[in-house]
């Protein structure tokens, strides 16, 4: 069955008349009251009497239901309208809902089989959408991996098994040797979705055939860029997803033991993957033997104590042996000498949540979806000066105007679109001329830019591309570890130019030491960080060169600088 | 004498219930760091100390991997902590005017605490919460879509 059967099939799931009403607990929704919501509805469901009528857009016209459950979802992407509440099987979704508006949510809706307009969403137009799948935002999109959010609730096992969940692990274990789980995923055509787009099938064969005694596998969940929050998203609302398929990836490589390293602002996602490890243990999908195959697999969450850095591969692993995370030169590869010493398979939890749907549905079903180099789907953060920001999953190959005009709204005021970051710190900003480019790791890399881990901020006309580039390098200086001279002084000298660029002090010849000074650091520092940390600078250049010159003269085009104080 | 190292057999004890789940293993420093602070509100140096002990590693190595971590604070910190977001998303959206806008009002410089104990105010880079820039966070609780007057109000209510 197709993934998208499976999430069909969780929208009907009304056994018996059962209507399920599923309130964000997303951080966004969280933080605009979703909880109060979440409280004012059971209380009132639980006063209400049995017999209560619902039937609005369901299949069957109106029918008697007798139990009415509210649950918690994991986010829907659709923050900047939270709170959101989904009700089920009908699949409508209210948006920007209040403690205030339960009552017309009980009366309207549960009692009387009415829909509460007031609460659906209202497109620019004034057109109002009462499904969550019509809506604009969801139609240019294709959500796999995160097909699951907003539609389980992410401390529910049971949830997650209903939509065929730990299917892949069962079908990995007893019908497929790890050499046929790795290579299914090499046929796939899967790339690393934590920034390098590096062929998972690849990286798991060569952990494969290193010969050891022990091996280790790791999810890493410590999403650096700052402006993102997809992997975030993902583990606190779909845990058992990234559980299953770290635990299909540790049977690909012979590993018996797996860490998942989360980032130290993220409690809740720690909170949620603690919980589902237990229940994991509980039902047998961790542990000895699991579904009796022989293998045995344990897995466990490592905290990071905050530092970017962490996230690079050589870094984590030396946070997780308990010491100050700072790189490695590579050379041996994690996957030949790793965590103590030993192979080690490392993995973006967007990755490993694209692994069951592999497994289960084959590699030509993965890889006709996206484009020819890079199949799959990407999540993104879309944010910054679009109308509807959140949490996305596009196909690859989509263009960049489709994401922000189609999916994203278009821009959020009537101020022209200027650029858009991708990437994070240690991508690129892209002009308004390269939005039709196919999204792909080669395609991007082209023009300066990379799809990254899936930070995506659009920016309009207001907003100053050289504040822009200072910003990330502010955020380089804070977080380069300090153990190589180029990426320590060198993003500080390049740190300095910027800040004399903007405060009116820059020197004539400026602009070019940054640029020369951007190729030193990217090509003699350590490690990532380093080696990535002049790109938004690089691209910036590249593309808005006349603003970095009018600098120099003492102007601010989009008036950030100077006169800001 | 005798009441000090009473007091400190006391503290000694404490920090032996913290961390008594951790294997006595180098791997346990980071978590025991975590422990304590969350236990004690920040690290003192009997705790490094301790955890150097308990986990067999130098306290000098305990200490740098203290302050690697931004995570980490060495100094007690105000009731309250304030943490603005500096995220790429709540940059755009003007972070800097709520950020210096609590500088002013809390009347103290970054990480520091107000003279009655009550805030420390730091930055954090992306709380997750970016469709609602600019964000900011007080102890657990996210306060989004803020403005220089609303999140000076909202330091208010903590005020009593
Ligand atoms: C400075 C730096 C920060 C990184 N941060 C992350 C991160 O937050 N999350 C992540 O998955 N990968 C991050 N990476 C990439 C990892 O080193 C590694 O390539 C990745 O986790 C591999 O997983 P993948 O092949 O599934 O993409 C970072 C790399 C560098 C150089
Ligand atoms: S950038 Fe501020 S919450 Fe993400």
């Amino acid at each position: 069955m197709s993934e998208e059967l499976n999430t069909k099939k969780t929208q009907v799931l009304s056994e018996d008349g059962v209507v399920k009403i599923m309130v964000c607990a997303g951080t966004g929704c969280q933080s605009s009251g979703s909880l109060e919501v979440f409280d004012r509805l059971q209380e009132e469901i639980d006063d209400l009497d049995e017999n209560i009528k619902v039937g609005l857009l369901s299949d069957n016209g109106n029918e008697d239901i007798n139990e009415v459950e509210v649950e918690i979802s994991g986010c829907h992407g659709f923050c900047d309208e939270g709170p959101l509440v989904r009700v089920d099987p009908m699949g409508i979704l209210y948006t920007n809902v209040v403690v205030d508006d339960v009552e017309s949510i009980v009366e309207d809706t549960l009692k009387r089989g009415k829909l509460a307009e007031d609460l659906c969403y209202r497109s620019a137009d004034g057109t109002l959408y009462a499904k969550e799948e019509e809506i604009p935002f969801y139609k240019g999109q294709r959500r796999l991996v995160l097909g699951n959010l907003g539609e389980i609730d992410p401390e529910s096992i049971e949830s997650y098994k209903e939509t065929g969940g730990y299917n892949a692990l069962e079908k990995a274990l007893t019908d497929m040797t790890p050499k046929e789980v790795w290579g299914e995923v090499l046929n796939a055509g899967l790339r690393g979705r934590g920034g390098a787009g590096f062929p998972t099938g690849k990286k798991w064969q060569f952990t494969y055939e290193e010969d050891a005694d022990q091996k280790y596998v790791i999810a890493n969940c410590d999403e650096g860029d700052p402006g993102a929050f997809m992997d975030r998203s993902l583990t606190e609302g779909d845990p058992h997803r990234v559980i299953e398929g770290i635990t299909i990836a540790g049977y690909a490589i012979e590993a018996t033991k797996g860490f998942i390293y989360v980032r130290a602002e993220y409690p809740l996602a720690v909170k949620r993957v603690n919980k589902a490890i237990d229940d994991a243990y509980e039902n047998g999908y961790l542990g000895e033997d699991i579904f009796g195959s022989g293998f045995d697999f344990d897995l466990e969450v490592k905290r990071g104590a905050g530092a970017f850095v962490c996230g690079e591969e050589t870094a984590l692993i030396s946070s997780i042996e308990g010491r100050a995370g700072r790189p490695q030169p590579r050379p041996p590869y994690p996957a030949q000498s790793g965590l103590y010493g030993q192979p080690t398979t490392i993995n973006n939890v967007e990755t490993l949540g694209n692994v069951p749907m592999i497994i289960r549905n084959g590699s030509d079903w993965y890889s006709s979806i996206g484009s020819e180099n890079s199949p799959g789907t990407k999540t993104f953060a879309i944010t910054g000066d679009v109308a509807n920001t959140g949490l996305i999953e596009v196909p690859m190959g989509i263009t960049m105007r489709e994401i922000i005009y189609d999916v994203a709204g278009g821009m959020d005021s009537d101020r022209d679109f200027k650029a858009v970051q991708i990437g994070g710190p240690s991508g690129g900003c892209l002009p308004e001329k390269h939005l039709d480019i196919p999204l792909g790791f080669d395609s991007l890399q082209e023009v300066g830019a990379m799809v990254g881990s899936g930070g995506l901020v659009v920016m309009d006309e207001n907003s100053c591309m050289v504040n822009v580039a200072k910003f990330f390098l502010n955020f380089i200086q804070d977080e380069s570890c300090g153990k190589c001279t180029p990426c320590r002084d060198g993003t500080k000298r390049m740190l300095e130019i910027l800040e004399r660029l903007t405060e009116g002090e820059a020197k004539p010849n400026d602009i070019d030491r940054l640029e020369e000074l951007s190729h030193y650091v990217k090509e003699s520092s350590l490690c990532g960080l380093g080696q990535t940390a002049p790109n938004p600078v690089l691209s910036t250049l590249r593309y808005f060169r006349d603003e970095y010159e009018a600098h120099l003269e003492g102007r601010c085009p989009a008036g950030v600088c100077f006169d800001h104080e | 004498m005798p009441e000090i190292n009473e007091e400190l057999r006391k503290m000694q004890n404490t920090y032996e219930k913290i961390l008594e789940d951790l294997p006595e293993t180098r791997e346990s420093v980071i978590p025991a760091l975590q422990l304590v602070q969350k236990s004690r509100g920040y690290l003192p140096g009997d705790g490094l100390e301790f955890i150097a002990d308990y986990t067999d590693t130098p306290l000098a190595n305990v200490y740098s991997i203290a302050t690697f971590y931004s995570q980490f604070y060495l100094e007690p910190q105000g009731e309250h902590t304030v943490k603005v977001c500096q995220g790429t998303a709540c940059h755009i959206k003007g972070a800097n005017e709520i950020y210096e806008a609590l500088l002013g009002k809390l009347g103290i410089a970054p990480g520091e605490v107000t003279p009655d104990g009550k805030f420390t105010l730091t930055t954090v880079r992306c709380l997750g919460a970016c469709s609602l820039a600019p964000v900011m966070m007080v102890d657990d609780k996210v306060y989004g879509n803020q403005t220089p007057d609303e999140a000076r109000d909202v330091l208010d209510e903590y005020r009593d």
